[in-house]
């Protein structure tokens, strides 16, 4: 069965990051905790990865594998998973609750989790271990890996990043969520030799382009419009806590649930921005 | 044994189109250029990036491939571990990760080069396995063996130049079994990897002093250990010996102490492991075993004092 590429509609995108970061908010209502502000930044993204780029055959199977290697971004990738039906409502209800499946972090095995996740700095040597599997067994399938900034401190991205283009794989699209915040404050200031970073990429012999993470058309033309000869790294410009005025670039954000009150304040921003 | 892993390997690959070797810039020499040469897009050397050699494994494994990680056995383990442990072990991966120089046998390399607590690490992770064979036949049935094995191993192997102490042994070496390699009574020496070849010398010395015949076995499979094998040796043998090129802690020494408490073993049970500390000692393999108190005669010497 043929797979082909989605006809990607960037308002239908629009529309469904707007209902998945309340369905983020309704969960975060049912958890002490939960890593917020860096699946907001990354929704977008991986968004337009599965719904704009990740080819599909009749039966909504894909020889394409995403992986999410800044896992604790999952909420992202679960409720994207979950509006392609691939994970049960009732599943996500029980997110980190007894009797459920779904963790904070990505677990190998479940439905539409390719690798587990949560450690950073995996996700990419992963990535190419399986995008070189394709070329010895001759399959045409494309790899998407999306990466945080913080992440990419680790050594193990740069060894990955190094190793890729050096064994000439080159169907593997990594998404850099450059949202400039880590744990303890913002990457620009506790590593401020981290930028310029599309210039690294292209230096480790990657091809790489900065684009704004937040807009899906722009995600996926700089995706769609890659050379194919090399790797292909994509800087995301993106905002943590992306779409709720108190999250955005806020530390704390990072791995905490809004109270009632702050819960009603983010549904209504959200739909005021979207409605308006 | 370095070069009977890549013999076999070579076999394997032959048979097995999805059969992989991944390196870090080490490579066994000599018998792996015909691998090399027929088989050039499943060697890859990742350079000086053990991480990346683990996760890149870890992808290919995910899809359907059968990959050997190798480099010297410190590098192989402890720079990725948490790629071990998290890509292979976590996700349970068929992936074979080859150790070269367990122990202490690059001795004058020092303690960057010494996997002297290696078994301990790699016995508490989930999921592995770990066999250390104790000459060249014993390395080429466990390469078969990983060829087969469902889960990630860890693969203890020597340097080369190690003797075939297993041509006449009574026992096939079977994956996850004690395997008696030499018939006695009353004394039973257990041992593992290439330190078997001073624990035959063991069994040499204690039957020329005190006659008789002394048993040898290789506990090849470090982990799933024979636990049920071990504690019939203890209880039927009524001195048993254990030595091993490891440090006591989660050795097969102390895990062999703990199965005589459990079974409630009368034996007489001796232990003989590296010591607990980094011997800066700059001399032959054997010279620096003997510095941990490992040499036939030191041995005996402690067993019949």
């Amino acid at each position: 069965m043929t797979a082909t590429k989605p006809q990607f509609d960037a308002a239908a995108s629009r529309t469904r990051c707007w209902q998945m970061r309340k369905r983020i908010l309704e969960i975060s209502q049912k958890v002490s905790a939960l890593h917020i502000a860096g699946a907001y930044s990354c929704l977008e993204i991986v968004d337009t990865i599965y719904h704009g780029l990740m080819r599909r055959d009749a039966d909504g199977n894909s020889p394409d594998t995403f992986i999410l290697s800044k896992g604790h971004g999952s909420m992202a990738q679960y409720t994207v998973l979950e509006n392609l039906g691939v994970i049960k409502p009732a599943d996500l209800n029980l997110y980190c609750q007894p009797g459920g499946k779904l963790a904070t972090h990505p677990d190998y095995g479940l439905p539409g989790i390719e690798a587990s996740t949560g450690s950073l700095g995996h996700g990419l040597g992963l990535g190419i271990g399986m995008a070189l599997a394709d070329n010895i067994q001759k399959q045409d399938r494309t790899i998407y890996v999306v990466l945080s900034d913080g992440e990419m401190e680790e050594g193990s991205v740069w060894e990955a990043m190094l190793l890729a283009p050096s064994l000439g794989v080159k169907n593997i699209v990594a998404v850099a969520d450059l949202n400039d915040f880590q744990s303890l404050g913002q990457t620009s200031k506790i590593l401020p030799n981290f930028y310029p970073f599309d210039e690294k990429a292209r230096a480790f012999g990657w091809e790489a382009v900065e684009i704004d993470g937040h807009n899906p058309q722009a995600v996926h033309d700089a995706i769609v419009a890659r050379k194919g000869d090399k790797p292909l790294m994509v800087g995301a410009r993106t905002i943590k806590g992306k779409g709720v005025s108190y999250m955005e670039n806020v530390p704390i954000w990072h791995y905490r649930s809004p109270n009632p009150q702050e819960y009603q304040q983010a549904i209504a921003e959200l739909d005021h921005a979207y409605h308006s | 044994m370095r070069d009977t892993f890549s013999r076999i390997l070579y076999q394997v690959a032959k048979a097995d189109p999805k059969i992989c070797i991944v390196v870090a810039d080490i490579s066994p020499a000599g018998s792996m250029n015909q691998y090399r040469q027929e088989f050039p897009d499943r060697f890859m050397n990742v350079g000086v990036a053990e991480q990346a050699m683990i996760g890149f494994c870890a992808g290919l494994a995910m899809r359907g491939m059968k990959p050997y990680a190798y480099t010297i056995a410190t590098f192989a383990l402890y720079r990725p571990f948490e790629q071990i442990r998290v890509d292979l072990c976590y996700q349970n991966l068929p992936v074979t990760v080859v150790g070269i120089g367990g122990g202490v046998v690059y001795s004058v390399l020092g303690g960057t080069h010494h996997a002297q607590e290696d078994i301990a690490i790699m016995s508490a992770l989930p999921n592995m396995s770990i066999v250390a064979p104790c000459d060249p036949l014993e390395a080429e049935a466990a390469t078969w063996v990983s060829a087969k094995h469902q889960g990630p191993m860890y693969l203890r192997l020597g340097k080369a130049g190690e003797p075939v102490l297993t041509a006449n042994a009574p026992d096939k070496f079977e994956f996850g079994k004690a395997r008696c390699i030499k018939a006695g009574s009353g004394t039973a020496v257990l041992s593992y990897g290439i330190i078997t070849k001073m624990a035959l010398e063991l069994v040499a010395k204690i039957e020329k002093e005190q006659g008789g015949q002394v048993a040898a076995y290789s506990i090849h499979t470090v982990k799933p250990l024979d636990q049920a094998g071990i504690a019939k040796i203890l209880q039927q043998y009524d001195r048993v010996i254990v030595v091993e090129e490891h440090s006591l802690q989660a050795g097969l020494a102390m895990q062999t102490r703990a199965l005589a408490f459990e079974c409630g073993a009368r034996c007489k049970l001796h232990t003989f492991s590296l010591q607990d500390e980094f011997i800066h000692f700059y001399g032959s393999h054997g010279d620096l075993l003997k510095q941990h108190g490992l040499h036939p005669e030191l041995m005996y010497q402690k067993i019949y004092a």
